[in-house]
């Protein structure tokens, strides 16, 4: 048995196939993971990511901590609600998380980690905080419900007295606000508008089931995974890890080199990894019928096995554009036109550029 | 997890089941907790017709979003069709797994023999002893 979040119960009386997902036991799909992505992209979809790990680092020299922890840098953040998405570096340049940062006030950041890497991320945490009189303290009172899809914002809204529900759907893009006892964002991990609401475990069931009221379909972590993969964005432990850097994992957004002065950590392999041609991550699309997955081979166009050039990190069947699509690392001087080895036959694919869909459309061609 | 079990066909540990056709051919699909188990499939990809398979032989591969399972031919024999249909609809094997769903026809050669197979009470119980 894993651990279970405040809705555990919930996800069984809906129909949930339960799975284990880092050490959580997590609904997989309702019945239909197509229809629960669909839902998403055309209307409304809640998921439960109570299992992600929301850690709040207070102090007086806070901002100072996290411009060095972090690679991307919080003294951007000059909006009190502002989120911020970053890496978590090793100083090999190694991404140990990635993470999304809030600026709550000059002495108190938010961060939301994975679950997976919840335990060595909380010890690293500590380990340079303590250098800066930064208490760290995980917020495990709190479960955390995605609400996501063009018409999320709106029925999420709902269930806030009607004095803040115009508040909440005032937040920009990337901000969140406190409301009572919740803390909801406008920010998501699908591609869609939509919110990502903390809220006191004791309120997450009742919340959830205003939800579906609403007409929110509940939604698991397999439309998430095909979701966030059309939307090209990354899953840690898939697209990135402690072997790979941010450069040759499509983050080089995520890492801020100016001003020149702000020392962090991984700064320096980094500065050198520039300088490299090396491997990028880049969007694939199969040319053929079939689908992509995690680990198969790729190779340039007409090569045999010895044109071997990269790796799929993250393969799935995308129900918006109905092709398989992945993200894959290959050299940076990787032409346009490769193959994919799967289960021993090669498949035409081409290099695209991610992401595959956000807002339900295709951004890419696939004629 | 759903568990429709027709009495009228045949079954395999591997999740296949087999339908007495006319003239000893058989029909070949995944059964309903096979397609349960896997969640919506999106590609099917079947033996061409004409292809001569041994006992136990993978020979059709399903894929959910979930993952890639191979389908094994329940007995020897020769491909004489295959189910078209799923190239564009894979989504019929979830819909209607022992009919339009199916996968495949095979001539049977040798000695095989569809009695060798297991019952519908006897898949019954495998199931009830595979989730225990």
């Amino acid at each position: 048995m894993g651990l279970k979040t405040p809705l555990y119960d919930t996800h069984v009386q809906q129909g949930a196939k339960i799975v284990d997902f880092g050490g959580w036991d997590m609904p997989l799909h309702y019945g239909s993971q197509i229809e629960e992505h669909h839902a998403v992209r055309r209307d409304s979809g809640m998921f439960d990511v109570s299992h992600m790990c929301i850690v709040d680092l207070s102090g007086g020299r806070v901002r100072e901590f996290l411009r060095f922890l972090l690679a991307n840098d919080v003294g951007r953040l000059k909006t009190s609600g502002k989120a911020l998405y970053s890496c978590m570096l090793l100083p090999n340049g190694g991404v140990i998380d990635d993470l999304i940062v809030y600026y709550m006030s000059g002495t108190w950041y938010r961060m939301v980690v994975n679950a997976g890497t919840r335990d060595k991320d909380l010890a690293w945490i500590r380990k340079h905080a303590i250098d800066f009189d930064v208490t760290v303290a995980e917020r495990k009172e709190l479960a955390m419900i995605a609400v996501q899809g063009p018409n999320a914002r709106g029925k999420a809204a709902a269930l806030l007295p009607p004095p803040q529900q115009a508040a909440v759907l005032e937040l920009k893009p990337f901000f969140g606000a406190p409301f009572g006892s919740w803390f909801v964002a406008r920010t998501g991990y699908t591609g869609e508008d939509g919110f990502e609401i903390m809220i006191p475990a004791a309120e997450a069931a009742d919340a959830w089931g205003r939800l579906l009221q609403q007409g929110v379909k509940p939604a698991g972590l397999g439309a998430r995974d095909t979701l966030r993969l059309e939307a090209g964005m990354n899953l840690y432990g898939n697209d990135m890890d402690e072997h790979f850097h941010p450069l040759e994992s499509g983050l080089a957004w995520t890492v801020a080199f100016e001003p020149k002065d702000r020392d962090f950590i991984g700064r320096e392999a980094l500065e050198r990894a520039q300088r490299e041609s090396g491997r990028e991550l880049v969007g694939l699309l199969l040319e053929d019928r079939g689908v992509l997955r995690s680990h198969q081979k790729v190779l340039s166009a007409g090569a045999t096995t010895a044109g071997l050039c990269g790796e799929v990190t993250s393969g799935t069947f995308s129900p918006t554009l109905n092709r398989s699509i992945a993200l894959a690392r290959v050299p940076k001087t990787s032409q346009p036109a490769v193959q994919v080895d799967i289960r021993g036959k090669l498949h035409a694919a081409r290099i695209v550029k991610p992401p595959f869909v956000r807002h339900g459309k295709a951004l890419i061609d696939i004629s | 997890m759903s568990n429709n079990i027709p009495s009228d066909l045949k079954y395999t540990k591997s999740h296949e089941w087999v339908r007495q056709a006319q003239n000893g051919a058989i029909e070949i699909g995944i059964t309903d907790h096979a397609q349960s188990a896997l969640g919506d499939l999106v590609f099917v990809e079947v033996p061409d017709v004409g292809r001569a398979l041994s006992a136990g032989e993978a020979c059709a591969v399903v894929e959910s979003v979930k993952a890639a399972s191979d389908v094994y031919s329940p007995l020897a024999g020769k491909v004489i069709a295959n189910n078209g249909a799923l190239a564009s609809k894979p989504e019929l094997l979830n819909e209607d797994p022992y009919g339009t769903g199916w996968l495949f026809r095979l001539e049977t050669t040798g000695s095989a023999a569809v009695s060798s197979l297991m019952s519908a009470s006897a898949y019954e119980t495998f199931l009830a002893e595979e989730s225990k």
